[in-house]
């Protein structure tokens, strides 16, 4: 095998990489974790959400065979890319209708936002590291490399479905437009009593969800085949936009803000895996640098007696 | 000759004795889907859901062969309730007692479950029945039905029932069961109709009814009609393979 500059690069830079994880455990530099993002512009009154291109527009060509292998994935990440997916997660679990449903995070409002720079940290993210951002923390495992055709094929099929939508505008429908905290707060007790009676049926009393066969359908809440502590779905402000809009499926926008903050709060006051950022294995540190300042979250906060965010494998 | 010719003749008049007794200890599933329960309103379910318990398209009568126990369970118990209306049904759920109808959605639970060929993802085309069971329709907040049926409508736990194996005239009426039918005003030459409301009325969380109250006549036609057409194949299931959406 020739040694190219290139192919040195490929082989060393894992190397640097665990290095500079060794010395700098709290994170990898390069990646685009998936901290709030800033509140998406309301919908000007009477004025529709951006309608992505149609299916069937999609070109007989090498770039449509990427674009629909990036479809592909998109629904089926766990079964098609399981070297990269530690959990029982697909993407289109979170972002509902193949990534086209706006308040659902849709693809659309998001693929024109990058490159994006982080006054935060004074950093720069692109699109494809915060997708890495999502197999890391959404589906618990491996960033696939820039390069992969996994990403290739999702970076393809973002692009195709933003045909249209103007560079760095952010649009009404991004994210999932959450509802305001209540004033009264949230309650976890009260969260149950929503969560059995309208969720349980699909993903379970113990939030499991359910499987036909090895396909996961009804994605698991909580525990080791969720998303993990470090996922943007484990902030309380997050989920309740999220389930508000789009759950019960197909019954979304039935839920006040109070249910739906509640709810969110009983699903996201469970164990599941830890953090990939955790820092120097203290989940003190590690909440006090990630999950402080990071919208409404019970990472490290104690519930019933017991600190959350001990992980689960 | 089959025994379920046979044995009825055999036994003669002392059968439906040996049955209620039967019936006391430990209902026996089969011998109540080959020949009726203890009570003679309890018809035999054969008769109607076929002697491989796969359903009759013709008449609209659904499968029960591989369905989830609990599934089947609760829809006995919804007709005996009145909750899924139907003249067919509901006297024969009346007439079997608890400990018949269990033993009947055990039975029927454990036969040959459906399968469907796992393959590539199909490319359905817009406004078709293959778009609405894989995409749905979004925009009026119909999800794709394989999204709660599961891949290939297989069926997932116990409240979401295989769509696939069940023929198009089943689907159909329940999709109608479950929408009802809106009042039509009256013309010049037309008496206005009443509306009818839905038979149909056990769906968990109310998550079929307004779907089905959504959907437009030749949507519920082509919906159902893919689903029919899905067949089942002799294969066994396969629970370690993924199937593809």
């Amino acid at each position: 095998m020739m040694i190219t500059p290139r192919r040195l690069g490929t082989v060393l830079l894992p190397l640097f990489a665990a290095q500079a994880l060794a010395a700098e455990p709290a994170r990898n530099p390069r990646l685009d974790d998936q901290t709030q993002l800033p509140k998406a512009p309301a919908r000007a009154l009477g004025q529709n959400h951006f309608q992505p291109p149609a299916e069937a527009d999609i070109p007989n060509n090498a770039y449509g065979d990427l674009v629909r292998r990036g479809q592909d994935l998109f629904m089926n990440t766990k079964a098609l890319a399981p070297e990269y997916v530690g959990n029982e997660m697909n993407c289109v679990n979170c972002h509902i209708d193949r990534g086209r449903k706006a308040d659902s995070a849709p693809l659309w409002a998001a693929y024109t936002m990058y490159p994006a720079y982080r006054k935060k940290n004074n950093k720069v993210n692109t699109f494809v590291e915060r997708m890495q951002g999502c197999f890391q923390f959404s589906m618990n495992g491996k960033a696939p490399a820039p390069d992969s055709e996994v990403l290739t094929a999702l970076t393809a099929y973002a692009y195709w479905m933003s045909s249209g939508v103007p560079i760095g505008k952010a649009m009404p429908g991004r994210g999932f437009d959450e509802p305001p905290l209540p004033r009264g707060g949230y309650d976890i007790a009260r969260g149950k009593v929503v969560y059995d009676r309208q969720c349980a049926l699909c993903h379970g009393v113990e939030g499991e969800g359910k499987k036909v066969g090895a396909t996961s359908v009804f994605p698991p809440l909580w525990g080791k085949d969720s998303y993990n502590w470090g996922a943007g779905m484990h902030r309380i402000n997050t989920a309740a936009g999220f389930i508000q809009h789009n759950m019960p499926l197909g019954r979304g926008k039935t839920l006040s803000d109070q249910e739906a903050w509640d709810v969110a709060a009983y699903v996201n006051a469970h164990e599941r895996p830890q953090d990939p950022r955790l820092v120097n294995g203290d989940i003190d540190e590690t909440r006090k640098r990630y999950h402080a300042e990071d919208g409404v979250n019970l990472y490290g906060v104690v519930v019933d007696g017991r600190k959350l965010g001990q992980g689960v494998k | 000759m089959p025994s379920t010719i046979l044995r009825p003749l055999a036994l003669g008049l002392s059968s439906s004795l040996l049955m209620l007794v039967q019936a006391a200890v430990a209902a026996d599933g089969e011998a109540i889907i080959q020949k009726g329960g203890a009570s003679p309103a309890a018809m035999p379910c054969m008769s109607c859901h076929g002697a491989d318990g796969r359903g009759m398209a013709a008449g609209g009568f659904p499968r029960l062969a591989g369905l989830p126990e609990a599934y089947l369970a609760k829809q006995l118990a919804d007709f005996r309730a009145g909750r899924r209306e139907s003249p067919l049904m509901q006297p024969i759920a009346q007439a079997l007692s608890e400990a018949e109808a269990a033993a009947v959605a055990r039975s029927y639970a454990a036969l040959p479950k459906v399968n469907v060929k796992t393959g590539a993802p199909e490319r359905p085309r817009e406004g078709s029945g293959a778009w609405l069971a894989l995409r749905g329709a979004w925009e009026r907040n119909i999800p794709e039905c394989t999204l709660c049926h599961g891949p290939s409508g297989v069926g997932v736990g116990d409240a979401f029932p295989p769509l696939a194996g069940q023929s198009a005239e089943y689907i159909e009426a329940q999709l109608r069961a479950w929408r009802g039918t809106p009042a039509q005003p009256g013309g010049r030459k037309t008496k206005p109709v009443a509306a009818v409301p839905p038979t149909r009325r056990n769906d968990p969380n109310g998550l079929m009814q307004h779907i089905a109250a959504d959907l437009t006549e030749a949507e519920i036609k082509a919906v159902a009609a893919y689903f029919a057409g899905l067949g089942d194949t002799t294969e066994p299931f396969d629970a370690s393979q993924h199937r593809l959406r």
